[in-house]
């Protein structure tokens, strides 16, 4: 019977001191840390999430409730955003059905913050700040996502046919898949997984903002160019780090994603996900102007640790659980 | 054959990839934190033996080989065919020299090999990882040498070449790792 831990305990050690050192950041900058549910009536509807699902049974619910164990808790601490907290941070554990692997346990911990005030740009910039707090690493790398596409992989990701992207996939061996998907975003981050990511951040934290419109995910749409999202992402020695926006708060754009989400999912194959009512009413009410990001902290402990492999830094993975 | 979904993708697994038989070497899931997930796979084809990348959508499935490994005795080759036997069932084999690979230069007479079948053919033979050989040429090489040196070439009975320590003579039995294809030690003789 293997019951012993995945990791070791200089790692279990390592692990803490970075969570102490995340807590140390925000108390110094005064962001308040937050606790929101990990069970709740509804999910996300991202057509490439899978939410587990577990049901209450008890008082008020005689005949059960279903709880979709909350794969980031995004929707929360915005609603505690619409209610006046101000700048907030949480440390705690996400879930995601479907994904294992070298960087996935279906398990995991993450930290997420938001700051009122802050667009993508000056949250960016603190992201930087703290992975340099913790990792110690030099400065970040920052660039557009058309203009990674266009240093890394010679196309424009805002311009081109799926057929250039297509036949671009066919030239590095990847023929088969491309042939098989039109969906241009599937194409475009499977150029991204591929091509570019193994290019960027190998010596220092690289950012890449402004994703395509269509994988603006809750970010807003940018003013000076509706072709993108004022959406970032983080990538440091091949391991996607952390995801930013700077978050949309217009209920009614909010609601047509859901939707749209929805229509996706549908023509996929996949079930609908009944649309967060709570948060959609949260907006409505009013959500100040406000950056956020999460960033998986198991991933940062590898990066810290220099282990290759999520469960080397978890107590447990989920075939030790 | 049933097909496997790239859950059930391991090391190991046997599934068809452009019509030819592959072995999964490594599976790796990769999934953007807001994208569509898949599994990079690197496989190797069992008949040509090139090992290739190949990416599936996370969820599609692939159809499996039918592929199995047995051991049968090696009986004899009759300059075409290299014929082994199931021990228990008595059934025989034939392998031409493309499922041989090079392999034939360690068979020994009644000596169990790993015959893998695709769809009951033989695709490849692999000997046992050690095989003990006459040494039926070599330079007499000088006394006091010691396996310290570089050795020298040595032809065992079977037609296989390996370096030898140059203490080793012709008559003397080797031991050899098939694998590597280098001298592991002397072999008393009785």
């Amino acid at each position: 019977m293997m019951w012993q831990p995945c990791a070791d305990m200089a790692t279990l050690k390592k692990r803490a001191e970075i969570l102490n050192g995340i807590r140390r950041f925000f108390a110094e900058r005064d962001v308040l840390e937050v606790e929101t549910p990990v069970m709740s009536q509804a999910t996300v509807t991202d057509v490439h999430l899978a939410s587990f699902v577990t049901e209450f049974v008890g008082p008020g619910h005689a005949k059960g409730v279903k709880l979709y164990l909350q794969t980031s808790p995004e929707f929360a601490m915005k609603r505690l955003l619409c209610a006046g907290s101000g700048c907030i941070y949480q440390i705690g554990k996400a879930f995601r059905n479907e994904e294992a692997g070298r960087f996935h346990n279906p398990e995991f911990t993450m930290l997420e913050w938001y700051r009122v005030g802050f667009d993508h740009v000056a949250l960016m910039h603190e992201v930087e700040a703290l992975l340099k707090a913790i990792l110690e690493c030099g400065d970040a790398q920052y660039i557009s996502y058309q203009q990674a596409f266009i240093d890394h992989a010679g196309v424009d990701p805002l311009e081109c046919e799926p057929a250039a992207l297509k036949s671009l996939l066919q030239a590095c061996g990847m023929g088969d898949i491309a042939a098989m998907e039109d969906d241009r975003d599937i194409l475009l981050q499977l150029i991204f997984s591929e091509l570019i990511e193994p290019q960027i951040g190998q010596d220092s934290p690289c950012f890449v903002y402004h994703f395509p419109a269509a994988q603006a995910a809750l970010a807003k749409i940018s003013q000076a160019d509706p072709r993108v999202a004022e959406r970032f992402e983080v990538y440091f020695k091949g391991i996607e780090l952390a995801n930013g926006f700077h978050e949309l708060n217009d209920a009614a754009e909010q609601q047509a994603r859901f939707e749209l989400d929805n229509q996706k999912r549908r023509a996929s194959g996949r079930a609908e996900n009944g649309i967060d009512s709570r948060f959609v009413a949260a907006l409505h009410s009013g959500m100040p102007d406000c950056a956020g990001v999460a960033l998986g902290i198991d991933r940062l402990v590898m990066l810290a640790t220099g282990h290759d492999s999520i469960e080397k830094v978890m107590t447990f993975n989920v075939e030790r659980a | 054959m049933a097909n496997f979904s790239t859950n059930e993708f391991k090391s190991g697994l046997k599934i068809m990839v452009d019509d030819e038989p592959c072995s999964i070497l490594e599976n790796e899931y990769v999934k953007p934190g807001k994208g569509q997930a898949f599994n990079r796979v690197k496989i190797r084809k069992l008949i040509s033996g090139k090992v290739l990348e190949k990416t599936f959508r996370s969820g599609d499935s692939a159809e499996g080989a039918d592929v199995m490994e047995t051991e049968l005795d090696y009986l004899y080759n009759d300059g075409e065919f290299w014929h082994f036997m199931d021990a228990k069932t008595f059934e025989q084999i034939a392998a031409d020299e493309k499922a041989m690979g090079g392999n034939e230069k360690w068979l020994v007479e009644n000596t169990p090999c790993t015959v893998m079948l695709w769809n009951g053919n033989p695709i490849s033979v692999l000997p046992p990882k050690f095989v003990e050989l006459e040494v039926v040429e070599t330079d007499p090489g000088l006394k006091g040498d010691t396996a310290g040196t570089g050795g020298k070439p040595a032809t065992l009975s079977t037609g296989a070449v390996v370096r030898v320590p140059l203490f080793v003579q012709i008559g003397e039995i080797v031991k050899v790792d098939t694998r590597s294809e280098e001298y592991v030690s002397r072999v008393q003789q009785k």
